[in-house]
């Protein structure tokens, strides 16, 4: 498959095809194919959780960084073999697919995310509010993802946090 | 509430002595338990933690947090002192401050703009003298009889703790010398602050004091050394406390693994996974020792910790007999270099809400808690390593755990 240049697509295109990413990118991990979920970003990636409680004061902190594809395998090793937490699923809305930068190499977007979580009592709670600060890049696999920042409003996390947002 | 049923539930019936340490489920559920506990442990003769000097460098900066569930103000004036009020005013007890932190010259009230000092004293009160005759505070009103309440403070190389008690031993009476050494050796330089995270866990805060003076679960519970074969088994260490057996010490030393025997039945004992970038673990010496690991519990609402590189203080901050949040704040120093700084970063992954080998202690306390709900007249069993408050040099024990019930018991009047 040929590499998609950015500069070559219209802004409507490109608006769907970031759209696309983002719904299958939630889709992955609402239906818990988390195994995928490490093939929606480059190699040389940086995924990151934080708290808007740490990025507006630009301190680092964050729940999960991770810097390398390899390390986002490792995660879903451990949430699959080694942590041990209570069974949930999440369901992410998403809204506000803003791009808000183009280059030929890259396209940065800014989306509004809403996680509910549902736990096996049945009852379903908002889990994390927030936005994700994405930097998207063309490959012959299709758009993914060289940055995937996903800074949360919902600075006190419930219990504990082990499933990717 | 009729007085019979008014005794029964201000009496916590711990089991005659067999020996070991039962401690009935009661007093993770009861609300008379909590309520007491607020008055005789977070507002009676102990001290808390409640800062980092670091979090208010500058004067006017403060932070707003809570010990036990006062809230309470920690701010810097303008000779450099820290001071710790209650967060509620003098006139009618509304909030003073809102915000998480920040910094203002002086403080004031949003309902009636009553402005405090740096240090909780009353410096402006609107319409003191009436308008035009009408109105107008008491001609004997004197603004010094209506402070702020002032807590004792004191600090140990960068922690800030105060206390409501009068007649507490000093600060470093109180922490004793095993504590105070511990905490010298891990802050013995300027601290960094790297960030906050809060984690919100539907138990009772006495089931973490337990969780961190407990070195029997950690290899049991926490499988991630484990699962990717980087485990440590009979790892040496010590189970310390201080003469008043109320604050632990447990600390463990790198690479001192020398069998792996007693693991191979564990339920995740195998080398089947590897970590795909081992770099997650990568770190650097630097502390004159070999000591890798230090979780230091300080009653009652302080853990400090070095785990590996990574150095935090969690303050527990209590939500109600059923509910805490945990607040988790990550420093470095403010000499570390920019690889230092990343190392720190990186192995930030294991700790926090979300970290590799600490977020199952969450987990712990909400499945301990759920299940004693309507075991009112049951009682643990704590007697792994002969259930005494003995400090010993091993992990395989919960003398710890005992040495808080005997503090606590004592706190308490139980």
């Amino acid at each position: 498959m040929a590499i998609l240049k950015f500069s070559d697509m219209t802004a409507m295109e490109l608006q769907f095809q970031v759209e696309k990413l983002q719904s299958n990118y939630v889709e992955c991990i609402d239906d818990d194919r988390l195994e995928q979920w490490p093939e929606f970003f480059v190699e040389d990636c940086l995924y990151q959780i934080i708290s808007r409680e740490n990025e507006d004061r630009g301190l680092p902190v964050s729940a999960i960084v991770c810097d390398s594809n390899a390390m986002l395998i490792d995660r879903i090793v451990s949430l699959r073999n080694a942590n041990v937490y209570a069974e949930h699923f999440y369901r992410h809305i998403i809204s506000n697919v803003n791009i808000k930068g183009v280059t030929d190499e890259v396209v940065s977007v800014q989306t509004n995310y809403l996680v509910l979580q549902t736990r096996l009592s049945g009852a379903t709670e908002i889990y994390n509010s927030g936005k994700y600060l994405d930097e998207i890049v063309a490959t012959e696999d299709g758009l993914k993802f060289k940055q995937k920042k996903a800074v949360f409003d919902t600075y006190q996390i419930q219990s504990l946090m082990v499933t990717p947002i | 509430m009729s007085t019979i049923l008014k005794n029964k539930f201000n009496e916590v019936n711990w089991p005659e002595d067999r020996g070991v340490c039962e401690v009935p489920y009661q007093v993770f559920t009861d609300k008379n338990v909590y309520d007491s506990e607020q008055e005789k442990i977070f507002r009676g003769d102990n001290w808390s933690f409640v800062a980092l000097e670091a979090e208010i460098p500058e004067s006017g900066d403060y932070k707003t947090t809570f010990i036990g569930d006062t809230p309470v103000i920690v701010m810097r004036d303008e000779e450099g002192q820290v001071n710790v009020v209650v967060n509620s005013c003098a006139h009618r007890g509304a909030a003073v401050c809102r915000e998480l932190r920040g910094n203002k010259p002086n403080l004031e009230c949003v309902y009636h703009q009553w402005a405090y000092n740096l240090k909780g004293d009353l410096i402006g009160v609107p319409f003191r003298r009436g308008i035009q005759g009408n109105g107008g505070m008491p001609k004997d009103f004197k603004m010094q009889e209506h402070p702020l309440r002032k807590l004792r403070v004191g600090s140990v190389a960068g922690l800030v703790f105060a206390t409501f008690s009068e007649t507490v031993e000093s600060l470093e009476d109180y922490l004793g010398p095993m504590t105070v050494t511990a905490i010298k050796r891990i802050c013995s330089k300027p601290i960094k602050v790297l960030g906050d995270q809060r984690q919100y866990i539907k138990g009772n805060w006495k089931l973490y004091a337990e969780n961190t003076r407990d070195p029997y679960h950690a290899s049991l519970l926490h499988l991630f050394h484990m699962t990717f074969g980087l485990y440590r088994s009979s790892q040496k260490g010590v189970s310390h406390m201080d003469d008043t057996k109320r604050h632990s010490m447990l600390t463990a030393i790198k690479d001192s693994d020398d069998s792996t025997e007693d693991f191979k039945n564990m339920r995740s004992f195998n080398t089947e996974f590897k970590l795909n970038d081992p770099s997650l673990l990568a770190g650097r010496k630097e502390f004159d020792d070999d000591v890798s690991l230090v979780i230091l519990a300080v009653f009652p609402n302080l853990v400090l910790q070095q785990i590996a590189n990574t150095l935090a203080v969690r303050q527990i901050c209590t939500k109600g007999v059923d509910a805490f949040e945990l607040v988790w704040t990550q420093f470095g120093f403010e000499d570390d270099d920019k690889e230092m700084q990343a190392i720190r970063l990186k192995q930030g992954n294991l700790i926090g809400p979300a970290g590799l080998i600490s977020m199952e202690d969450g987990e712990a306390v909400e499945i301990v808690h759920d299940s004693v709900i309507r075991e009112q007249d049951k009682s643990s069993y704590i007697a792994m390593g002969g259930g005494k408050a003995e400090n010993v040099d091993h992990l395989v024990s919960e003398g710890t755990i005992v040495g808080f019930w005997k503090y606590y018991r004592e706190a308490m009047g139980y």
